[in-house]
């Protein structure tokens, strides 16, 4: 724990429920995420990935423990006051095609709006910079409809700048991307976290993407477990093999070596 | 670019409105001069009894029920297809409207009147039958949220919809069984549609839910758009995601069952309309979304009355016309779903 950390879980339990049953997929996580970070999730499909970042959003409960952020417990807050501290990207199929990208990106003020939603001209200031930042102006009075999987991506990252939270949660943003989309979007991700403080966690199953932007990751191993630090870290230690169940597969820190 | 089509939407579809009130008020049955009925309408009168009686206690009453019906209706579609995501959902095809009409036909049974009659003019007898559709709606609507949260395929949600209205009207026809040659007669015929059947008397019940309720509707703009990004992201963006589908639904069962009291179970209106709106605006906010599906939905019935009144053998019923409109524009919207944004 750092005084960067502006999201803490204190033994954390993660899982689903079955019917009147529960089951833990990952158990007392003590994790924090601090500002000006931008951190990986990594782990095998079906390790948890998901359902630990749905119970960081209190899209699910946790079934131990507890998630503090700004010192209160994220549980209790009000659903107004948690849309102001998280913000989210997840791989939802969403149905707003008829929405510009404008409007798509105006739906991130309704966090700071008032009942009926209306925008005065600092909001639209707002989602103008956030569609800058986002690298998606070009694109403002588009379709949502007519964007590649790559603008949509950005889209939603604008989306989330115009909540204007210090937290940012993205559930596989480059899953569907093509590779220079993947770079752009994870460039995007980093110089977010780097140059406006925000804490930002990504859930992803590409490896070496992560391994080449983020500044920290949390594997999830094969038994479980949750293993952070540094990337640098992680990968001299030999944890990056812990995330595979064939233990063939080993990871060559000299990856981490090439650059673009 | 965009508000100058959303104003002369607007402005277009306020235009027809007018338009088709005007010829609802011209045409019907009995042909009376249209210097006449100015007259009617300025207080001086025809100096025809049975002139004045057509006009004000039955062309006006009628244009004013299709109107609010057909906005009722269309709203409601709208409202269904943003909570359930699904472009082909409207309170008929839900099996909404069956829903109000079993409650309405089981009131009517128990209050001992002939089932499915015109309304009364007793207040107590029509709220009772107005309760009864309401609780008919809002069970059916709470049949489809539980089966919302189990099948997750929106195909499927419409067939339960469908399953729901044949086993209503089931239940109706077993209702039939004990009820009077009367009353099957007046239910068989209330099933046809009509929107002669709120008399001067019931129009501030019938029009004073309705308007409430699409009041209502307009605040819920915000909710609405959130929910265009599904459930997860509405929830991100502090909506209550439950509370907001319990109103919404609540404002779909009223307006529905209010309809279907009054007007009979009228079909096509509520899926149809909302897509032309979105066609025609070119955009799924509902900020935009809500007054054009008002206004559309309230030209589109008018339009079913005039050709309803129009044939000189005879009223054709509501019912026989709202498919010959509805089901091409539905058919062009499942035929051209990749090619529409709202389905991108």
């Amino acid at each position: 724990m750092t005084d960067q950390s502006i999201l803490t879980t204190h033994d954390l339990t993660v899982g689903y429920r079955n019917g009147s049953q529960q089951v833990a997929l990952l158990n007392n996580l003590n994790l924090h995420l601090d500002k000006g970070k931008l951190v990986a999730l990594l782990g095998q499909n079906g390790a948890g990935k998901s359902t630990l970042l749905r119970a960081l959003t209190c899209d699910a409960p946790a079934l131990g423990g507890y998630i503090e952020a700004e010192g209160k417990e994220i549980s209790s807050m009000s659903q107004k006051d948690r849309s102001r501290l998280i913000g989210l990207v997840s791989t939802e199929r969403i149905q707003a095609g008829a929405l510009t990208v404008t409007e798509l990106v105006g739906l991130g003020r309704q966090p700071h709006t008032g009942f009926l939603g209306r925008m005065d001209d600092e909001d639209r200031e707002i989602v103008r910079q956030a569609m800058a930042d986002a690298g998606i102006i070009g694109k403002a009075d588009s379709y949502v409809a007519s964007l590649s999987d790559g603008e949509r991506q950005k889209a939603m990252v604008a989306k989330a700048l115009a909540q204007q939270t210090p937290i940012i949660i993205l559930d596989e943003p480059t899953a569907f991307l093509d590779v220079a989309s993947r770079i752009e979007t994870m460039r995007l991700l980093q110089t977010l976290a780097h140059e406006r403080g925000k804490a930002v966690l990504l859930s992803s199953h590409d490896i070496s993407q992560s391994l080449l932007l983020a500044d920290e990751l949390w594997l999830i191993t094969t038994d479980r477990q949750v293993l952070t630090g540094t990337t640098r870290d992680l990968v001299d230690s030999g944890a990056m093999d812990r995330i595979f169940n064939n233990r063939d597969i080993h990871f060559n820190s000299k990856i981490l070596d090439y650059s673009f | 670019m965009t508000y100058r089509r959303y104003t002369v939407t607007l402005v277009v579809l306020t235009l027809m409105l007018v338009l088709l009130a005007l010829a609802c008020l011209a045409f019907g049955s009995v042909d009376i001069p249209a210097g006449r009925i100015v007259d009617i309408l300025s207080g001086k009168g025809s100096g025809n009894k049975a002139w004045d009686i057509i006009i004000l206690q039955s062309r006006i009453p009628m244009i004013a029920t299709a109107a609010l019906a057909g906005a009722a209706l269309s709203i409601s579609g709208l409202l269904l297809q943003t909570t359930f995501n699904n472009p082909l959902a409207g309170p008929s095809i839900l099996g909404v409207s069956s829903g109000a009409g079993l409650g309405v036909a089981i009131v009517i049974l128990a209050l001992g009147g002939s089932l499915g009659g015109l309304l009364g003019e007793n207040l107590g007898s029509y709220m009772a039958i107005l309760v009864g559709a309401l609780l008919g709606a809002g069970v059916v609507l709470a049949v489809l949220i539980a089966f919302s949260a189990i099948v997750r395929s929106n195909t499927m949600l419409l067939i339960i919809g469908i399953l729901v209205s044949y086993l209503t009207s089931s239940v109706v026809q077993l209702l039939n069984s004990v009820a009077t040659e009367e009353g099957v007669h007046n239910y068989v015929a209330w099933g046809f549609g009509n929107f002669s059947g709120v008399s001067v008397s019931q129009m501030p019940v019938y029009a004073g839910i309705i308007i409430l309720a699409l009041i209502a509707s307009a605040l819920m703009v915000k909710p609405l758009n959130a929910m265009l990004l599904g459930t997860r992201y509405a929830r991100n963006l502090g909506v209550n995601v439950t509370r907001s589908r319990n109103i919404l639904l609540l404002i779909t069962g009223v307006l529905t069952a209010v309809v279907t009291a009054f007007c009979g179970p009228i079909g096509f209106i509520g899926l149809a309309v909302p897509h032309i709106a979105r066609l025609s605006l070119g955009t799924s906010n509902h900020s935009r979304l809500i007054p054009a599906t008002i206004l559309a939905g309230a030209d589109i019935a008018l339009l079913c009355a005039l050709v309803s009144v129009v044939n000189p053998h005879g009223i054709i019923p509501i019912n026989a016309i709202t498919p010959i409109i509805g089901v091409p524009i539905i058919l062009y919207i499942i035929l051209n779903r990749r090619r529409i944004q709202y389905f991108n």
